[in-house]
Formats: C-alpha cells, structure tokens, sequence
C-alpha cells in the first residue's frame, strides 16, 4: 500500500473512563463515535464506512448511530484489532471503497453492562487443550511464556517490575490516568501474587471506555479543523489462539511479522522513531515489543526499560500515557494506545514529546494471537 | 473424579482419537508420512506441509518443564497456588499440563526438569494427560 495517502482527522475517548455506570458497552461506542464526529465537525451521515472489532458489531453499531456504510470490517482478533481496522480502512480509502471510516471501539469491562461473558466453549482448541489445566483468563494464560523469557536471559523478577514502575511515571503526568500515584520497585513486588512470577502491578487494570477514529484521504484531510495525522505503514498478522502453542515463548511471531511489515512500508528506521506505544496487558509485553519489533537485540529490553530508557526523559518515550498497567484497559486496550500516538501526533499529549513526528504503535491480539503496528507522522506528504 | 468441577475437553471428530487414547492411558500425537513432522494439537492433515496423509503416532510420554506461572487465585476444581505448565515432549510438540505429585512452588518446579505423563481419569469418558517429575535414579 503506498504510505502517507490516508489520515486521521477525528480521535476522541469516551467522555469518561474507569468506572461507567451510566452507559452500556454499546453506550459506550456511541459516546466515542460521537465525540469523534465533534472531533473533527463530522455527522453520521458524512460517514460511509465503519470498523468495530465487539460483540456489538458493525451492522448493530451503523443502525445504532444512523449511518449507511458502503465498506463494513468486523474483524475481532482481541485487543489490536483497532491497529488491524486502520490498516484496512486506509486501504479501503486507498482503494475508494469508501471515503470517510469510522473505527469505534466501546467496552463495558469493569461494569459488565450490556457486555455478555463469552465463555471458552469445550468443544474449541482451547476448551479441550488448555482450559481443562485451570486458566482463569489472560493473568494466568498471558503470562505463561514469560519464565521461559525470563530462564533463557537471566530477567530477574526486579526488571520486569520496573516496566510498572516506569510506567507510572508516565501515568503521573496524566490526569486521566486511572492510576497517578508513583511507585517503587518493592511496590510492585510486594503486591499481591496473581500468577507467579506476576503481581498485581505488573497487571493491567480493568476499567470501562472507549474510544473512535475517523479516517479519510490526505488529500481531504486539509479541509477538516483537526490536524491531520498521517499513516505511514501498517502490519498485521496471527500466530495461534493457544498460548501454549507458540513457535517460541521468548518472542511473537505475529510481532515479528507485524512490526517489520509497518516499518517497510513506512520507509522508516528505528532512528526515526519519536514515540511508541506498545500493547501492555501485562508488564512483560513491552519487552518483546521492543524485541520483536527490532528496536532492540534479543534479551536485552529489561534492562533497557530498567535503565530509565523509555522512561520520562529518556531516548525512547513509550507509553506515555500510562498503559494498560496504569493509565486505563477495558479488555481491548489497543484503541487507547492508537488515541495516544494520535494526541502524541497532535502535539496535544498531557506527557507531550517535544517535536515528535513519527509514533510507533503495536497492539497484541489474544495472549500474543495476533498482531497489529500503525506508524503514524505529523508530517504531511 | 480426583478434580470435580475443573473444566473438561468435549472431543470433536477430529480430536476423538486423542481423547480415546488418554482413556487407554496413551499420549497419541501425529505424524506426516510426507514431511514427517510430528504435531500437536490434533488436525487430520499436516500443518507444516499440508498433506492429508498422517498417521497417530504414540508418544513415549517424557517431557521436559518448558514454562509456567502458580496461579493464586480460585478456580474451579482447583486448590491455589496451583501451576499452570507446558511441557514439551521429547518428540516435539508442547502441550499444557499441570505438573503433580509435585510441591507447586519455583523451588520444586524447575524449568527443564524431566517430567513423565500420567493420566488421571476425570469422568467415564474423560481422562486428562498430566505430568509428574522424573525422580533422579539412585
């Protein structure tokens, strides 16, 4: 796909987050989608083309807000399908499927209104080989690899605190982050056990929210109020839907598959890079981010994070908003890294990096599933 | 049933042999007759060359700890701390387990440590592939 061609002009959050007891999961996309449209001086009948990855669907989700698409994408592969709906949206506009796409994303994940438990079915891949071995979900699925990372370069538990630690620094800088306290390393691992070797705070917290983006051409995209951020590159892949069954419990291959396709297409090395968002249900995920995505050799992430590298300040600012660890994670956390890397592009960011121009931003799907990267640029064509 | 309440397999055509054979207290895998990779979870046709001609193989039921966390928190026909595990088995594939007759704590579940299956019958028709340390000979 040739980069640069598509941008967005809308991007907004739900009105609120954390806890929402006022709005259902659907509430909760409309809230988004609405705010998106004001974002950028959108209605719903500007739109023709809508992405959502939920229960909800996008024929629920087009009726529900009145709009007539003429390019509809439900794919769900977890919590990067929002990075997944972006590159198909701006290769749907490339193509001129449609002009102007919705992305929504809405999530009752704390409250649970209006959202229906979708238990693993015993009949599935999963409900015969894992769920009979008693994991609970992502705390107790996601984390399986990490001992294996962990044995293989000789990460101590204290490192794979610190991307918390680190972490919450950003957080403190937000004033919509969940979580705002500082915290040390003895914090973190004196924090109650989850699944050994993680704590709680190398958890993402459970929250509700949402968030929309609004793409069209680079082209259309001067006319709009907002300032255009443009896509650069876009990747995408899968792996498994079985944690265990990943080729290698040290790196994903979905990332390495996802990660070098967005940087190829965007023509950009590592040393272009201002900011990045990496996906971080749990504390290890940003170290095979930085990993896989080649911005740093195999095993050496840790104690890259641990030396203040991604920290405020550092060479690297990642996760400036706080994370799924502190900032906010409905379930499908990948829209709200997608909204920071937009506010970053924006210059509007509460951690603002100082003359960024290119962000990086890479979502995991299911416990390392799929995969999907953005790289967006301020910088027009 | 040695776990009431745990959550249990329901096989499909695809995966009966393998369910059939834990029953006998066998480890099945496949193999491809044409690239003679061997595989897991089951699927009648080969996902590293995509041949339809495979055969079940019986596995010899040794494995080394390939990676784990110990769940603390409660679940269904489970007493925490308890160690989710993938073992992987001397013939290839991985597969999760969880480790018993073991002591659920990093000391005692070492990474790489030999480990064996054992099945344990969880209903008439329901047997899961578990897996225990080898203990050192001496």
């Amino acid at each position: 796909m040739p980069h640069n061609t598509v941008a967005v002009v809308g991007a907004a959050e739900t009105t609120k987050l954390g806890v929402i007891t006022d709005l259902s999961q659907l509430g909760l996309h409309a809230d988004a989608a609405l705010n998106a449209m004001a974002d950028c001086g959108l209605k719903p009948s500007d739109i023709d083309g809508i992405a959502c990855a939920a229960q909800e669907t996008p024929v629920q989700l087009a009726h529900y807000l009145g709009i007539t698409p003429t390019w509809i994408d439900g794919t769900a592969v977890g919590g990067c399908s929002f990075m997944v709906h972006v590159r198909h949206a701006a290769a749907a506009i490339e193509a001129g499927l449609a002009k102007t796409i919705l992305i929504t994303h809405g999530e009752s994940g704390k409250s649970r209104i209006g959202a229906p438990p979708r238990p693993v079915h015993p009949q599935s891949l999963n409900g015969q080989f894992e769920q009979p071995f008693g994991p609970m979900g992502p705390p107790s699925m996601f984390t399986i690899p990490m001992l294996r990372y962990m044995k293989t370069y000789g990460v101590t538990e204290e490192q794979v605190a610190q991307v918390a630690v680190v972490q919450r620094e950003w957080a403190s800088k937000n004033p919509r982050a969940t979580f705002r306290n500082l915290i040390t390393t003895d914090d973190v691992l004196n924090s109650r056990m989850i699944a050994w070797p993680f704590r709680l705070l190398m958890c993402c917290l459970v929250t509700d929210g949402g968030g929309a983006l609004i793409l069209t051409s680079a082209e259309r995209a001067k006319d709009f109020p907002t300032k255009p951020v443009y896509i650069l590159g876009t990747g995408e892949s899968a792996e498994t839907p079985m944690v265990s069954q990943m080729e290698d419990f040290t790196s994903s291959r979905a990332f390495r598959v996802a990660g070098p396709t967005a940087f190829r297409e965007a023509g950009i090395t590592h040393k272009d890079v201002d900011h990045l968002m990496i996906y971080d249900a749990f504390a290890h995920l940003p170290i095979y981010g930085l990993e896989d995505l080649g911005f740093l050799p195999k095993g050496e992430a840790a104690a890259f994070i641990a030396a203040r590298n991604t920290a405020p300040g550092g060479s690297l600012p990642l996760n400036t908003n706080g994370g799924g660890l502190s900032y906010m994670h409905s379930g499908m956390y990948g829209m709200y890294a997608l909204q920071e890397s937009v506010r970053q592009m924006r210059g509007i960011a509460p951690a603002q990096i100082p003359g960024a121009k290119i962000s990086v931003c890479h979502g995991v799907g299911g416990m390392f599933a799929a995969s999907g990267t953005v790289i967006f640029s301020n910088q027009a064509p | 049933m040695a776990t009431p309440g745990r959550a249990l397999p329901q096989p499909t055509p695809e995966t009966q042999h393998f369910w059939d054979g834990t029953k006998a207290n066998q480890l099945l895998l496949q193999c491809c007759d044409e690239c003679s990779k061997t595989y897991f979870p089951p699927r009648p046709f080969c996902p590293a060359c995509g041949s339809r001609k495979v055969s079940v193989t019986k596995a010899s039921g040794k494995a080394t700890l390939y990676s784990y966390v110990i769940h603390h928190r409660p679940a269904p026909g489970f007493t925490p701390p308890y160690a989710i595990a993938v073992v992987e088995l001397d013939e290839g594939p991985r597969m999760m387990t969880n480790i018993v007759e073991c002591e659920q704590t990093p000391e005692a579940l070492v990474l790489d440590m030999a480990v064996e299956v054992v099945f344990e019958p969880q209903t008439d028709t329901i047997t899961l592939p578990l897996f225990r340390p080898v203990l050192a000979k001496g």
